[in-house]
């Protein structure tokens, strides 16, 4: 059962894609908008989080309340949330409140009142935001790896710090939404049991008269790279580690993914497999992929007490060196199963398939076919990952740690 | 879609929802044990156990396990709650007799010695994990001084002491006790031949032990009011949670009681969000409904700066006297059934998530309920209904515990 893919582009830049699934009752709607925190003016980081906060709060003819009455009544599930490049407006409810849930939408995107007495609450919560971070280690250590290891402002939390909140006022709120969001390179797109000709009529409804400018090109500074330590009371220490790696849509891009399930698949694969089954060293170890356009990384986390974090860093970075020295036909073959599942599963998820469409676009200008992944899985090869793995190899890590003690990068 | 159900001469009962339209089939053994089925001394066990099972039978090695979940790319895994223990794995159809194969195989482990203690290190930093959240260490202490000494208090993970003290011999002691046919269920949803699926747990599971898992203490608790404030000097955020008394799981008040506080306290347009999270006051506020085996509580919590934590506090009493006052509006309770219905269709739509709603169904009401039949449950709730469960259980008797910097709190 092939799931059919539509597309158009309208003459704004507005893209839209619709995956139809005749299967299910339900519909996500998912809007990828430039309007990123890596956007936010560098004396009031913090403003894409404090702007998707504010959008909600009455749009169009309604005001806070009655906006969300009528989200509510519609069992549309919503979101707001600031990616580095991206605003992430999201819904899903069943498929027949999917054209009044569009109106709502067009309706946040475009006529937010921004009100200016909503701000201070929102900054409140913004520094809230803020403060529970420095009660959450994982969270804490993430957010400050990720500033050393992309270049700047890719790396630059979403949360700003206390002062660059204090400094947004309604009127950079309102020239935020001027700058970043508009038709140009949004995506929207939605998932599920929906018509195609009624949905492309009713966005060029909503949106074709939409107008705005590009976005601002952002350029980019060397990332820091190193190792840091940051020293705080807690009971497990926090690790984690990054290395460079090739971004979605280059030619090795699956070679890359089977690196990365070798080590984090399944509870088979090695780092839980060398880490906490064989060892004892800690609960939870993983790897995984991210990637921009032009660049990408594997970043590895861990979390173990004070005691065994030197052995836990020592024996993770030890498995992603050894990735070199061999990788067997059984240890593929399950990566290959591993993907290959996850490929099919998403299928039965609006939800993921309203985002992936819009991932898919965003990297290729294209969706992938269900039969092109499939097939490119298959291909993986342990000679591939192993050739790809010399020429991009685990090296020159980004080391972040946070606990009581620092450690030491094994050499 | 169609339901079946078959017991074995032993006591296992097999129950399935076929949906030839999805893509792939869930299956899982819910176990009728956790905290609360632990004595004192066994603090952490059923949560100790569920990782021992992944560690190997006469069969597999522990590596065998993952390996053999790992080739048929399934998506696998378990919890531990109060009261019930839970493996499952999503798989591709053609991957079922696999699956299930595996999933029966780790249902009578070998709970190897070696591997108790290379486990135990893997529980202890666990409980470490837990330790620096600190949401997650309110929830245990408010538990605790809520049901105690009713065993729900129990904390499912332990604490370092209790779990350091465990040895094999308890553990194998508590599997006999706990893991006997009769007190498994196995559940399967999705796209599958349900005899053949009947077929191939029969073949494994018809030798596993009989015999009777009682459970003790299927009644509500006898909380009494109470503030408890635990203070971390470390910690920037205060954490408060909110219990009070609400109906048990076999009951037909859990419908209204779940309605009740998706209108009070839903993370969005309830009455907790537009007075404490709108303007700003608190960054999380929200009630929910917990169903237990012959007990039942509504959870509050909210964090916020320590500053503000007596005058949300007393926010948030104000709004709890108030419904238990004069009840919820008419538009309230159509606004909360729209949430619920679309939240159930598509939380039913991935055989993963129906595979938990029919496992759960049949573990507290032994019965089978379609999405449709559950959701005119909901649409069926009335604003009497509302008022009667808030007869029955007020709001007004409430444990509260805060955890954070403050050195003491007091009631306003």
């Amino acid at each position: 059962m092939a799931l059919q893919v539509h597309h158009h582009t309208f003459a704004n830049g507005l893209t839209l894609l619709l995956e139809r699934m005749d299967h299910v009752r339900s519909a996500a709607v998912n809007f990828l908008v430039p309007a990123g925190c890596a956007y936010d003016p560098p004396e009031q980081t913090g403003l894409a989080s404090v702007f998707s906060n504010l959008i909600t709060r009455g749009a169009g003819n309604r005001d806070s309340r009655a906006l969300t009455i009528a989200f509510d009544s519609l069992g549309i599930d919503h979101s707001e949330s600031v990616g580095q490049l991206h605003m992430r407006v999201w819904g899903s409810t069943l498929a027949r409140n999917i054209a009044p849930s569009l109106e709502l939408f067009a309706d946040v995107l475009r006529r937010p009142h921004l009100p200016p007495d909503e701000l201070e609450p929102v900054q409140a919560l913004a520094l809230q935001d803020l403060q529970g971070l420095e009660d959450d280690p994982r969270g804490k250590a993430m957010v400050e790896f990720r500033r050393n290891f992309w270049p700047a402002p890719l790396g630059q939390d979403k949360r700003g710090t206390p002062e660059s909140i204090e400094r947004i006022t309604p009127e950079s709120v309102q020239a935020f939404h001027r700058a970043h969001v508009g038709p140009h390179s949004t995506i929207l797109s939605v998932a599920g049991n929906f018509e195609w000709p009624a949905l492309r009529d009713q966005v060029e409804r909503l949106f074709g008269d939409w107008q705005g400018e590009p976005a601002a090109t952002l350029e980019l500074k060397p990332a820091l790279g190193g190792q840091t330590h940051l020293e705080k009371d807690t009971t497990q220490t926090q690790i984690a580690i990054g290395y460079a790696s090739v971004p979605f849509g280059h030619p090795e891009y699956y070679d890359a993914m089977g690196a990365v399930q070798v080590l984090s698949g399944g509870m088979g694969a090695r780092l839980f497999t060398e880490v906490r089954d064989k060892r004892g060293l800690c609960y939870a170890v993983s790897a995984g992929y991210q990637t921009f356009k032009q660049l990408a990384g594997i970043v590895c986390y861990a979390a173990a007490l004070t005691e065994r974090a030197q052995e836990t860093l020592n024996v993770t970075i030890a498995e992603l060196r050894r990735l070199v020295d061999g990788i067997t036909d059984d240890e593929v073959q399950r990566v290959r199963a591993g993907l290959k599942s996850s490929v099919i599963m998403q299928e039965e998820s609006t939800s993921s398939r309203a985002a992936a469409i819009a991932s898919d676009w965003y990297y290729l200008s294209r969706v992938r076919t269900t039969e092109e992944i499939q097939n490119a899985i298959e291909a993986i090869t342990p000679g591939r990952i192993i050739e790809h793995v010399k020429k991009y190899p685990p090296r020159d890590f980004t080391v972040l740690t946070l606990g009581k003690q620092p450690l030491v990068v094994p050499e | 879609m169609s339901f079946h159900k078959h017991t074995l001469a032993n006591g296992l009962t097999i129950i399935g929802e076929i949906s030839p339209s999805t893509r792939s089939v869930a299956v899982g053994f819910f176990v009728r044990t956790g905290s609360r089925d632990e004595t004192p001394s066994e603090a952490g066990l059923s949560h100790f156990l569920e990782h021992m099972v992944f560690k190997g039978t006469p069969r597999r090695s522990a590596l065998d396990v993952n390996y053999d979940f790992d080739r048929i790319g399934a998506s696998y895994n378990a919890y531990t709650s109060e009261e019930n223990t839970v493996f499952y794995a999503a798989i591709l159809p053609e991957y079922l007799p696999q699956a299930i194969d595996i999933l029966a195989d780790i249902m009578r482990p070998s709970l190897r010695e070696e591997d108790f203690t290379e486990e135990k290190k893997v529980i202890l930093d666990e409980i470490g994990m837990y330790e620096d959240q600190p949401m997650f260490c309110a929830y245990d202490h408010a538990r605790k001084a809520f049901f105690a000494p009713h065993p729900l208090g129990n904390s499912v993970l332990g604490t370092t002491e209790s779990v350091g003290a465990l040895t094999p011999k308890q553990m194998k002691n508590y599997f006999a006790r706990r893991y006997v046919a009769s007190n498994l269920t196995c559940v399967l949803a999705g796209n599958f031949n349900w005899d053949e699926a009947v077929k191939l747990i029969e073949s494994q599971c018809s030798q596993w032990s009989t015999g009777d898992a009682p459970r003790e203490y299927r009644t509500q608790a006898t909380p009494r009011e109470l503030l408890t404030t635990i203070t971390k000097e470390k910690l920037n955020q205060e954490q408060v949670i909110l219990i009070a008394p609400g109906p048990a799981a076999d009951t037909k008040e859990r419908y209204a009681a779940d309605t009740l506080t998706m209108i009070v306290g839903d993370d969005t347009g309830s009455r907790l969000y537009w007075a404490l999270v709108d303007p700003g006051y608190a960054d999380s506020a929200d009630l929910s409904y917990h169903d237990y085996d012959g007990a039942g509580a509504y959870f509050g919590s909210f964090s916020c700066e320590p500053e503000d934590t007596a005058e949300n506090l007393a926010i948030i009493r104000a709004i709890l006297t108030d419904v238990q006052r004069d009840g919820v509006s008419n538009e309230e309770l159509a606004i909360a059934k729209s949430k619920i219905l679309s939240r159930i269709v598509r939380g039913s739509e991935r055989p993963m998530g129906r595979m938990q709603a029919l496992g759960m169904s049949w573990t507290y009401l032994r019965t089978y309920r379609t999405v449709d039949e559950e959701l005119q449950s909901f649409d069926a709730v009335t604003l009497k209904d509302l008022r009667d469960v808030l007869d029955k259980y007020p709001f007004d008797q409430l444990t509260i515990l805060a955890l954070g910097p403050l050195p003491s709190l007091t009631a306003t």
